[in-house]
């Protein structure tokens, strides 16, 4: 079924630093996605809309943007249910680098304090570790994280303080915490319970609603802050080896 | 030009196969200055879209050599039998070092690692996780990067040259796109890990950035380029989207049909069925097509891919990505309805010369993964054999590149070849010709897929060949409309579009030159396969006006090539 829908995409150009509204009239099936009209628009408009993209299949974590006022994967938010005027802006609390495209590198560079690995070293292993079904579920739900950042846009303490180490690293620490290969846990709790760590989460639950994986970092956040309160008593009675 | 010179070792890509390297030259040699640019944030990398596992015969019962042989077999014994030797035995080492570092693999109840049926392999040997299989390892090698302080990034650098001096590889000229600037990063060595060359089809299960870059940077710098003729088709794509709908549906037990209800491979591959070859497969289904037997929708014909059989749990455990996608993009929900399939652009056999090191025939300059070849795919590529060649050659080419920056002495790139490489890019961005870079890209994805898809003929690739050459002399008439260079999409997309131009025109005069039928290359005016004459590679390097082609034989250890039968 064709529709024509109104888009109206917030650009910014670096050069100038003018932020303007492009609106277009587009006929469109119900089943394209926001994604497919950018596309078509600068495919066969000349439209030069700078934003990213590659997948289409919401697995790469490329293509976040606000559309109607919600987070969300272009490539997977679909005309059929939105309604005939829609506006697309860039993910919030991020700078805008151009049109679409926000600077993420901060909160990427938050999943260097989260460890996200096992062990510092790598052994030789000729032998197939165990790892049962129900250690894998403990895992299961944290690992679906696509680092696209949606989190960190919905995020209410985010966007008022970068320092704060944010839902998707939390929930990255949590799934290799679960792990049963995990090496690293006290140095890894170590990071998650500093003073930009889990602690400064308000549980306001935002980033759960817009994952577009339901990873449910917010309750990752809660269950790393129950076991870091056990951590913390732990240290202060007896003193980690890390660092004494 | 800024050029920035700390790094021993630069990887261009961060996928599998350029994560992997960086990791195992970090690992050698901690002292060592490792760096990985990509075009894209890693985890973007296409890497992440494979879905049903990584080829090891790490079962009880299986054996190397049984992998060995079915992947000889799946080459249609194009593959170097050597290569495949090592890579069957390399493969369970690393499935087992990603066990180590926390990559999920599904299990079975015992704790072990599961174990799914695939194409053309004889035994149940793809490791999985899920119908993520490549998101999760990729996401896996990425986290793990952090773990080596030596290793740095360059995040969204796209890469515009290689830069090479009479002792070899000296570096790349990048545009950091954050910040609109042409840099130089000198380097050691370098490691091409920039993936195939899907997007110059029109239908392709490959993402927006599968744009064959680094291939084409190799080979114009004078890298030799093998087996181009070789391009996969994958049988069951969605249609429209192309999104890719694993062999693991049929690895699980999954049936196609046709619009005749009939189960049709029964006429083409009656030992194997649903999991005979990719190449056997789509052939089927075009002949399918051909004889009229194929469903007719809006965007052409089609078959189905039916799993209602195996029921909503086994469907949401072992295929959930398979479920939604099928659901969001085909509003067909495949616990209830078959999913519309068809044949689609898929994998890259062909790319830059290597042999087991990942060295190529320039100094300093080693490939691995799809943009690679090494070639243990020869003319198809069994599934799940990639993402284990991802890290068996990325391995490889990391500690030989580790190994290499020890022997030779740093060079600065020449300041003449950056001065050029800075005007060349000004002039693309500031052309004011008529040409429309989108429209050309269309002109060259339809050309490809009308004339060098599943079933080809010199009429056809002769055809092809003119009209790619006339879409590259339109291409010196862009212009853009987007100023400078910051994220600016349609330089990008101009320069991966020169790219895709010519790999296009290697890969129809490599096309045109075998004139035999074999695994993915199928010749209606050769059908059948000619090892007396074509029982070889084909080479293709850059000529003064023209590509030249060459030879290079396949080396046979143990499987003398047979008929192929499934």
């Amino acid at each position: 079924m064709q529709r024509i829908i109104t888009i109206n995409i917030k650009r910014y150009d670096p050069e100038t630093e003018e932020v303007s509204i492009a609106a277009y009239k587009v006929e469109t099936e119900q089943d394209a996605t926001i994604l497919d009209i950018l596309n078509f628009l600068n495919e066969h408009k000349n439209a030069a809309i700078s934003y990213r993209f590659s997948c289409r299949m919401s697995i790469c974590g490329s293509c976040g943007a606000m559309v109607n006022g919600r987070p969300t994967l272009m490539c997977s938010t679909f005309i059929r249910d939105l309604p005939d005027d829609v506006t697309v802006e860039p993910m919030r609390n991020f700078p805008v680098v151009r049109d679409l495209v926000v600077d993420t590198d901060n909160a990427m560079d938050k999943m260097r304090d989260a460890l996200p690995y096992t062990s510092f070293v790598s052994k030789k292993s000729k032998k197939p570790l165990k790892q049962t079904p129900e250690q894998l579920k403990k895992l299961k739900q944290t690992s679906q994280c696509i680092k696209c950042m949606l989190c960190y846009s919905a995020c209410p303490v985010y966007a008022v303080d970068d320092e704060f180490i944010g839902p998707a690293a939390t929930a990255t620490a949590y799934r290799y915490d679960q792990d049963n290969h995990d090496d690293l846990k006290e140095e890894r709790m170590d990071s998650l319970t500093s003073k930009d760590g889990v602690w400064k989460c308000s549980f306001v639950g935002e980033c759960s609603d817009v994952c577009p994986k339901n990873v449910d970092p917010a309750l990752a956040i809660q269950k790393m802050k129950i076991m870091g309160v056990l951590h913390t008593t732990k240290k202060l009675i007896k003193p980690s080896k890390s660092k004494t | 030009m800024e050029i920035i010179q700390e790094h021993d070792v630069l990887i261009v890509g961060g996928g599998a196969a350029g994560l992997r390297a960086a990791i195992a030259a970090a690992e050698k040699n901690p002292l060592l200055s490792i760096a990985v640019i990509s075009k894209v944030y890693p985890t973007r990398s296409h890497t992440v879209s494979a879905e049903g596992g990584i080829a090891a015969a790490l079962d009880k019962g299986d054996t190397i050599n049984s992998h060995a042989k079915d992947t000889i077999k799946g080459s249609d014994y194009l593959a170097d039998q050597d290569a495949v030797e090592f890579f069957v035995k390399r493969a369970k080492e690393e499935v087992l070092l990603l066990e180590q570092w926390g990559c999920p693999w599904s299990r079975k109840e015992d704790g072990g690692i599961a174990v799914r049926a695939f194409g053309g392999m004889s035994k149940k040997r793809t490791i999985f996780a899920a119908d993520k299989t490549g998101f999760f390892m990729l996401h896996n090698l990425f986290e793990r990067t952090f773990a080596h302080e030596n290793i740095h990034r360059y995040d969204e650098w796209f890469v515009t040259k290689l830069l090479t001096d009479k002792q070899g590889a000296t570096g790349v000229v990048a545009i950091d796109q954050k910040e609109g600037e042409l840099v130089a990063v000198s380097a050691k060595a370098v490691i091409m890990c920039t993936g195939g060359a899907g997007k110059m089809y029109l239908n392709t299960t490959n993402g927006a950035i599968k744009t064959g870059d680094g291939i084409a940077l190799a080979y114009n710098e004078g890298a030799i380029l093998k087996d181009m003729e070789f391009m996969q088709f994958h049988p069951t794509a969605l249609p429209k989207t192309g999104i890719l709908i694993t062999e693991a549906a049929r690895g699980e037990g999954g049936y196609l049909y046709n619009a005749k209800g009939e189960r049709f491979l029964e006429r083409y591959v009656p030992n194997k069925m649903e999991l005979g070859p990719r190449d056997l497969i789509s052939r089927a289904i075009n002949t399918e097509y051909k004889e009229g037997r194929g469903f007719k929708g809006p965007y052409g014909n089609y078959v189905h891919l039916d799993i209602r059989h195996l029921g909503e749990e086994k469907i949401n455990q072992k295929l959930p990505q398979i479920r939604e996608l099928a659901k969001d993009f085909m509003n067909v929900d495949p616990v209830h309805k078959p999913i519309p399939v068809t044949p689609t652009q898929h994998y890259t056999m062909g790319g830059i010369h290597t042999n087991l090191k990942g060295e190529t025939n320039i100094p300093g300059l080693y490939s691995a993964g799809e943009a690679a070849c090494v070639s243990i795919n020869g003319a198809n590529r069994l599934g799940s054999n990639s993402l284990a060649e991802c890290l068996v050659f990325g391995a490889e080419a990391g500690i030989a590149a580790a190994n290499y920056c020890r022997r030779i002495k740093h060079r600065n790139p020449s300041r003449k070849k950056l001065s050029d490489e800075k005007k060349r890019i000004e002039s693309i961005l500031t052309n004011k010709g008529k040409e429309n870079p989108y429209k050309i890209r269309e002109s060259m994805q339809k050309v490809m897929d009308q004339y060098a898809a599943i079933v080809r003929t010199d009429k056809d690739l002769t055809k092809g060949i003119t009209k790619i050459r006339d879409l590259k002399k339109q291409f010196k008439k862009i212009g853009l409309h987007q100023s400078n260079m910051v994220f600016n999409s349609q330089l990008i997309n101009t320069l991966e579009l020169e790219a895709m131009l010519t790999l296009a025109e290697t890969l129809l005069i490599s096309a045109k030159t075998r004139k035999e039928s074999r695994g993915a290359h199928f010749r209606s005016d050769y059908p059948d396969r000619n090892d007396e004459k074509f029982l070889h590679h084909i080479t293709i390097t850059k000529g003064a006006r023209t590509p030249k082609t060459a030879t290079l034989p396949v080396p046979i250890t143990k499987w003398q090539p047979e008929v192929r039968k499934y």
